[in-house]
């Protein structure tokens, strides 16, 4: 797959939460393996809008979306959640582990996808912590509970759960917003090292990260995708006012 | 376009169809049925319970209808049967109880909230608990045989002595009768009265106690005129909650009444709970009219109990929604 | 005014005495209960009585194994059903469901949960006694059994609400599908409150006599299956302490220390469970 294939293709996408509606009519690409991020102030939209590109809403009740995604030429909006899931990960914005052991968080996304055989499992295990940079630091504790990790490990461990079923697509919620600068830096360094496996798309409040990690950057305001392009294009001539105000800092 | 709700057209309804589809194979669609109908066993057995009960009950509601309940006379032999014996005493019993329970379980629970220590207060609380899961007939031992005998020698001549003025405390003093009924009912229910109603005033704001200190309130002060008119709503429905109880509780009350159906003014004298004539005499019933007056009693019991706990259970559910006590 | 104020201090004292005073007495409602049972069964407890069938009156020697024996086999037909369709309605009330349904099953189960005891053991008589026309340990584990599926709905319910959304979400992010979820991931986070409830479900039921009165009565002897009328524990301390007989009475109170230390040790057990150990 070149790099410059369209991984997701959305179109006119509006979203709502019961009469309320709270996207208007997106419309963006996402290259595969590019990193994206999605930046804009609280209450934008923007993790209402990743959270469609994995129909993570439909455990909402009266949210719904329309319009149309396309994944890879698939229909994303009726393709069989399930399966969209595998191929779409998410890490979200405060680490969420399983009660469980180091080995079992990971293993089980390989479990639910059919992987069984205890050879198998440990060499995905091993595989998906060194890609998430954290094998070194516990593969002497991995039958211990996930909880025992601090806060940047237990989110490069969830990290590494979603990584296990090997998505063509990774959705980041603000994953680095519950963490300290150091393990936001470690996390940032694995963004990168990732990107030629899969396609990022990460939703941050900080500009300057988005500066730093991404490919391409949207920029969203009240539901609206207001602009979206290359990242110096962004942040150094903006097409738009709204766009040049935020990043200025004149709101937001 | 505000204000429609629900997806239009084809596109939704193709979503909808992969959906279903897509449901029954991942097994969602199964486990909501199967969970659903589990959940649904409870309106059923709900159903059942009513249904059998009325139509075991035919022979008395055909022979007395409205009488069954006005009834004063309980005689299997000559086929008269009057429930109102029954429904006196479970409700001079349960309203003894509650005269005790409360006054002794609402101070425990202030006590409790406000004054004692968090680890003392929770201490005490886990006590507390464990005494509503004794079982009813423990206590009715402990009625049977110390209760009851107490009151005989020593409590029922000592309020005859200083209150036998009132009807309420003359004639023959047995130990056993309503008395001791009552006593044993408040004993079990006030547990159940601490944990409630400790709950309900733990949960007034904190800025309510801090306003009425803050205006040079005493504690008790702050407590009684503030904090537990506040909870008052919630305090009530625990104590109705707490006479659903009473009115259904068997055992104890079985051991200690005196089982007989008579309506006496004084409390001195045995009397009859509806759950105790049913435990008593179900096995013993010869004849169909018989049984069934039994049965009718229990629908009668049932019905007391659900109107109780249906409105205590509606204030509850309504004080919550509102967020606080008024 | 300075009398005034000793006044209110008074009072404030006075008061809160008072109800400590209430709170200690409940308290020590507890104790002496335990206490009283303890010296009054304690003596005639004894390991012939707790393997023992009963005896005629006046015989040395009667046990109550019999009784031990029909109340753990009533709780475990009552389980059988009870919890498991207890445990799966709680599943569908935190997991599945709308606004109306579960709100109507919620109130309904709190209804059913007030309800006498002896009522439930009359619906078990008319649905199971009365057609096979003789008293069974099945009639007896079907009124226990009733019993049961609303408090496990209920707690099985909140114990299952305490676990985080995001913990459901990580679960289907991975491609798990709702009930999977449910079953790897979010019934393990709650297992500690569901299995307290359970255990303190199964302790409740334990205790209860009324219901088994007419449904399966009782048993000088073994009783062989689920068909016929089977001794308990409770309905063995009822029969015993209301007989005119001495020996007898002493037997119930030895009865009444095992059933009560049964029902304390797991609610004991239960509670700690919960509180302890809150780290996974």
């Amino acid at each position: 797959m070149a790099a410059d294939d369209v991984k997701l293709r959305v179109s006119g996408l509006d979203f709502y939460y019961g009469p309320k509606q709270s996207l208007f009519g997106i419309s963006l690409q996402f290259l595969t393996n590019r990193i994206t991020a999605l930046i804009g102030p609280s209450g934008c939209g923007k993790s209402t809008f990743l959270r469609t590109l994995n129909r993570m809403y439909e455990t909402v009740p009266h949210a719904r979306a329309e319009g149309e995604i396309l994944f890879d030429n698939e229909d994303l909006l009726t393709m069989d959640p399930v399966a969209l899931r595998r191929r779409v990960g998410m890490v979200f914005q405060r680490p969420n582990p399983f009660p469980k052991s180091i080995f079992d968080n990971i293993a089980y996304g390989l479990r639910v996808n059919g992987t069984h055989s205890g050879a198998a499992l440990k060499e995905k295990v091993e595989k998906s912590l060194r890609r998430a940079a954290l094998w070194d630091e516990v593969k002497d504790q991995l039958y211990k509970s996930a909880y025992a990790l601090s806060g940047g490990q237990q989110q490069r461990l969830c990290i590494a759960r979603a990584l296990a079923v090997d998505p063509e697509v990774l959705l980041l919620d603000e994953p680095c917003s519950a963490l300290d600068p150091i393990a936001t830096a470690k996390i940032e360094e694995l963004l990168f090292s990732l990107q030629d496996q899969c396609t990022l798309i990460i939703v941050t409040h900080n500009m300057q990260q988005a500066a730093r990690v991404a490919d391409f950057t949207g920029f969203f305001l009240l539901g609206k995708l207001i602009e979206y392009n290359r990242t110096e294009i962004i942040f150094k001539t903006p097409a738009m006012r709204e766009t040049e105000d935020y990043i200025t800092g004149r709101f937001g | 376009m505000a204000g429609i709700p629900g997806p239009t057209g084809r596109a939704a309804a193709t979503r909808r169809a992969h959906a279903f589809v897509q449901g029954l194979r991942s097994g969602d669609t199964f486990a909501h049925v199967a969970t659903l109908l589990c959940a649904a066993s409870i309106l059923l057995v709900t159903v059942a319970l009513v249904h059998q009960l009325f139509i075991n009950s035919t022979s008395p509601i055909h022979k007395f209808g409205f009488r069954f309940l006005t009834g004063r006379t309980w005689d299997p032999v000559s086929g008269e049967f009057g429930a109102l014996p029954f429904i006196y005493g479970t409700l001079v019993t349960s309203a003894l109880a509650l005269l005790v329970a409360v006054p002794l379980g609402v101070g425990a629970a202030i006590f409790l909230s406000e004054l004692a220590p968090p680890r003392i207060s929770n201490a005490m609380t886990f006590v507390i608990e464990l005494l509503a899961a004794v079982p009813s007939v423990i206590y009715g031992l402990l009625g049977m045989f110390i209760l009851v005998p107490f009151l005989r020698q020593y409590g029922e001549p000592f309020l005859k002595r200083t209150l036998g003025f009132l009807p309420l405390f003359q004639g023959p003093m047995y130990g056993v009768g309503m008395l001791a009924g009552g006593l044993i009912l408040a004993i079990m229910v006030v547990p159940f009265i601490i944990s409630l109603s400790r709950e309900i005033l733990m949960a007034v704001p904190v800025e309510q106690r801090e306003a009425a200190l803050g205006l040079g309130a005493t504690k008790w002060e702050s407590t009684w005129q503030v904090v537990v008119p506040y909870a008052r709503i919630g305090i009530l429905a625990s104590v109705f909650l707490a006479l659903g109880r009473a009115l259904g509780e068997t055992m104890a009350v079985t051991m200690v009444i005196g089982n007989d159906p008579r309506i006496s003014a004084s409390l001195f004298a045995p009397g009859y709970s509806i759950a105790a004539v049913i435990a008593n005499e179900f096995t013993e019933a010869t004849g169909n009219l018989y049984l069934q007056a039994l049965i009718e009693l229990g629908l009668v019991l049932f019905a007391l109990t659900i109107v109780i706990n249906g409105l205590a259970r509606i204030v509850i559910i309504s004080t919550a929604q509102k967020g606080s006590g008024h | 005014m300075l009398w005034r104020n000793y006044w209110r201090k008074f009072v404030n004292y006075f008061m809160f005495s008072m109800t400590g005073l209430c709170a200690l007495a409940t308290v020590g409602v507890l104790f002496f209960v335990l206490g009283y049972l303890v010296w009054h069964g304690g003596s005639s407890l004894s390991w012939a009585f707790l393997t023992h069938l009963p005896t005629p009156v006046g015989e040395a020697g009667g046990g109550m194994a019999n009784a031990i024996v029909g109340t753990a086999k009533l709780l475990l037909l009552a389980s059988a059903f009870g919890i498991p369709i207890g445990f799966l309605g709680g599943v569908y009330l935190a997991e599945f469901g709308g606004r109306l349904f579960p709100f109507v099953i919620r109130y309904t189960a709190d209804l059913l949960n007030g309800v006498p005891s002896i009522v439930m053991g009359i619906f078990a008589y008319t649905i199971v006694v009365l057609p096979m026309k003789h008293f069974s340990t099945l009639a007896g584990g079907l009124a226990l059994g009733v019993m049961m599926i609303p408090i496990a709905v209920r707690s099985t319910e909140e114990a299952l609400r305490t676990v985080p959304l995001m913990l459901r979400e990580g679960g289907l992010a991975l491609g798990a599908s709702k009930w999977r979820t449910i079953a790897t991931v979010v019934v393990p986070a709650a297992r500690k409150g569901i299995v307290t409830g359970i255990i303190l479900d199964m302790a409740r039921v334990a205790g209860e006599t009324a219901p088994l009165l007419f449904t399966a009565f009782s048993n000088q002897f073994w009783s062989p299956g689920w068909n016929q009328p089977t001794a308990s524990l409770p309905v063995m301390v009822y029969t015993y302490a209301i007989s005119p007989y001495e020996d007898w009475h002493k037997q119930a109170w030895a009865a009444g220390l095992v059933l009560l230390t049964l029902v304390l040790v797991a609610n004991v057990a239960a509670r700690l469970f919960v509180s302890g150990r809150s780290a996974h």
